[in-house]
């Protein structure tokens, strides 16, 4: 088992493959598609973000509302390819971490190896589960987008399955791979 | 004739919805748990063992199993002599409002898909009526995901691509979708009809009960092989590779036109959430 704090640290990072089993204790981000198109657009316009993403986690996941009681509710990762398209403006930022579930594109897993980062998965549908993980959650900003803000979570041994590493392994392909019988 | 409450069914599929989201269906689980037996890949056991743990967790602390409580689907079949005073449509939608709203429910349509703006209530709903003789009135609801819909697939084959034809379009689309769906998935499969009775069947082959078998010795067929191909393809659960990719097949037929060999092919997450009740 793989221990990963915030920051994370960029060797520790470049160490981890395909496979590998990670539980990230810290503060991570939430993000997706709303949130990372206006991230992209300040970008663009040579602004500053609202959040530090350098040597940061990312992931993937519009929760629903919060139980009384609870800091968070259930939240699971959702479909990373839709991400794609913004992942290399925020990997030039120095993001290095993004967590979500699903296959991405071949020019992403590129990227990864460009700028020395990693894909991870949390399970699809463990969303109860992984919440019990979510120790403390904010909004930091674009409260208007309601589940699809940008939250700061304070999480504990949160776990991850990493799924491209910053080295051209892909769990998927090898996976696959090895149980097909067709 | 018979008449019905609009409250009463607004009062309903409200707790239908909120039950369908924390409350995974008994057969579902079992279904889970032998997969997890069979599976062959170790990654592939911890995954689906993590997804029975979240099962179990979410229906003991009463949480929503996924956090994509999805667009509500909603199947009404309608005895004829069955009566509303009101809009039935709109009793399903307030039904519908209160669960997302006050039963901690995400809410995830937007009210046009071009400027996609949140309706903050998860309405309106999927409706879908049937009309059948007699004063019954049965109601299935399905909370269902985006992933998996977004794997789905419409295709109008021809009669010469025959069941071959069939059986390659399902296997190329699940092989594809590989993990964004959360396998093991559930395939619902129309085949017949027309371009849009294909894609309604499919979605109501994925409402039949996961341990059912088509009546149909065609379709049971059918059922059969493309759960045992499916599997071979190694996809696994989430993706990571396994044997274990599908659950089950389902598949729902109908006369068709003699040029035409319509499918639609509907996956549904291990997530497989779906309530029932007559009134």
């Amino acid at each position: 088992m793989i221990r990963m704090t915030n920051p994370v640290d960029e060797k520790l990072v470049r160490s981890l493959r395909a496979g590998d089993v990670v539980h990230i204790t810290g503060v991570i981000y939430t993000g997706r598609d709303a949130a990372h198109k206006r991230l992209c657009e300040l970008l663009k316009k040579g602004e500053p973000l609202p959040i530090d993403v350098k040597n940061s986690v990312i992931y993937y996941v519009g929760p629903t509302p919060a139980k009384p009681g609870r800091a968070i509710g259930s939240a699971g990762p959702t479909s990373s390819y839709r991400m794609d398209p913004y992942a290399e403006p925020l990997m030039q930022q120095g993001l290095k971490v993004m967590v979500g579930k699903g296959s991405r594109s071949a020019e992403f897993k590129q990227l990864l190896q460009k700028y020395g980062a990693v894909y991870l998965s949390a399970i699809g549908g463990a969303a109860a589960s992984i919440s019990e993980t979510i120790k403390k959650c904010e909004v930091v900003t674009y409260e208007d987008l309601g589940a699809e803000a940008i939250h700061r979570l304070e999480v504990e041994d949160f776990y991850a399955i990493v799924t491209y590493d910053s080295v051209g392994n892909d769990l998927f392909e090898q996976g696959v791979k090895k149980y097909r019988k067709a | 004739m018979r008449k019905i409450e609009l409250a009463e069914v607004t009062a309903k599929i409200k707790d239908m919805f909120i039950d369908a989201c924390e409350n995974i269906p008994d057969n579902v689980l079992c279904t889970l748990k032998s997969a997890e037996k069979r599976e062959e890949s170790p990654l592939g056991r911890e995954v689906i063992g993590k997804i029975v743990e979240n099962d179990l967790l979410a229906r003991d602390k009463r949480l929503p199993i996924c956090q994509d409580t999805g667009v509500a689907v909603v199947m009404l079949t309608i005895g004829s002599e069955v009566v509303f005073e009101g809009d039935i449509y709109e009793a399903v939608n307030e039904g519908v409002r209160q669960a997302y709203t006050e039963g901690y429910l995400r809410k995830s349509v937007v009210r046009h898909p071009l400027d996609r703006v949140n309706t903050k209530d998860n309405t309106p709903a999927i409706v879908h009526v049937k009309i059948v003789p007699g004063d019954s009135f049965r109601i299935d609801v399905a909370p269902k995901g985006g992933g998996s819909e977004n794997m789905s697939v419409v295709k109008m084959l021809i009669p010469a691509d025959g069941v071959e034809g069939i059986k390659k379009l399902v296997l190329d689309t699940v092989y594809n979708a590989g993990g964004k769906p959360c396998p093991p998935v559930i395939v619902g499969l129309g085949i017949g009809g027309n371009f849009e009775k294909c894609a309604l069947m499919a979605k109501e082959a994925l409402f039949r009960e996961i341990d059912d078998h088509s009546p149909d010795p065609i379709a049971r067929k059918l059922e059969d092989e493309l759960l045992e191909e499916i599997n071979r393809l190694g996809v696994g659960p989430m993706g990571f590779g396994g044997t274990v990719t599908c659950l089950a097949v389902k598949v729902n037929t109908y006369p068709c036109h003699i040029a035409s060999l319509p499918v639609a092919i509907n996956i549904q997450c291990h997530a497989a959430r779906h309530k029932t009740c007559t009134l």
